[in-house]
């Protein structure tokens, strides 16, 4: 369960970068659509949190420990969002590529979890 | 009064490009902190100097951030310093740890030129420092 959704977050974060980066390659800001897509990757991390937390309680144990697996599951949850806040008040191409690179910071860190794990 | 009339001319440093740095600068600063600060409570014996150095690149990235949202000319400068300590910190300690691994029990944000992040340690310093450069004269 937790590795299915692992790599679907991964994946949509990437998609989320690449439709972000295509944003700002055409020098368009982020629009309400981009949003809605931040919504969705961020809505991913937030079932990921509350599934691997409900993996903690029922006694799994994380290969690489469960203080370090539980932070990277909150900075997973809070990139998505950190990024779009900060599109939010730079209204330029500059706002997309911030996105973007918060999109592949994501998918950094769904890789990392995924070796936490112990997948 | 000085204070108010200070406040519109301190050049934003966070427009444009700008605010990209501000981002990758926070998420270097979030993973320098969490990682030495959980490395140093748990394990500080294995590898003082890594964990040590990793908890100082956290110290730098923070107050790089901290420079670049509060904008102006002084900030400018102490930001132009520490980007630059940073880059000296980097190309010192990767090159640290691919001469003396042995000094290296477990690895550090700068090992090996920070290929563990992506090379993003290396990279942005050097973006860092051009940006605030330019800055000067826009």
């Amino acid at each position: 369960m937790l590795d299915v959704l692992t790599l679907v977050t991964g994946v949509a974060a990437l998609l989320l970068a690449a439709w972000c980066g295509w944003a700002a390659y055409r020098d368009q800001p982020t629009k309400d659509w981009h949003f809605i897509g931040m919504g969705v990757v961020s809505l991913l991390a937030l079932v990921q949190l509350v599934v691997g937390i409900v993996q903690l309680a029922r006694g799994d144990d994380p290969e690489q420990g469960t203080t370090i697996f539980v932070a990277y599951l909150l900075g997973a949850f809070a990139c998505v969002p950190a990024a779009g806040f900060m599109s939010l008040a730079e209204r330029t191409r500059w706002g997309s590529v911030t996105v973007a690179a918060g999109g592949v910071v994501l998918a950094v860190l769904e890789v990392r979890l995924y070796d936490i794990w112990g997948g | 009064m000085a204070a108010t009339e200070e406040k519109p001319a301190r050049a934003r440093l966070i427009g444009g490009p700008g605010i990209l740095l501000v981002w990758l600068y926070g998420v270097m600063v979030v993973g320098a902190v969490s990682r030495s600060v959980h490395q140093i409570a748990t394990e500080f014996d294995r590898a003082p100097l890594a964990y040590s150095l990793s908890a100082v690149a956290g110290l730098v990235y923070g107050f790089i951030t901290y420079t670049l949202v509060r904008g102006g000319e002084t900030a400018r400068k102490a930001a132009l310093v520490c980007c630059a300590a940073e880059l000296v910190g980097v190309l010192t300690v990767g090159t640290w740890t691919l001469v003396e691994p042995s000094a290296f029990p477990d690895a550090t944000v700068w090992s090996d030129y920070g290929m563990g992040y992506l090379f993003i340690p290396v990279l942005l310093p050097l973006t860092a420092l051009y940006w605030l450069r330019r800055a000067r004269t826009a």
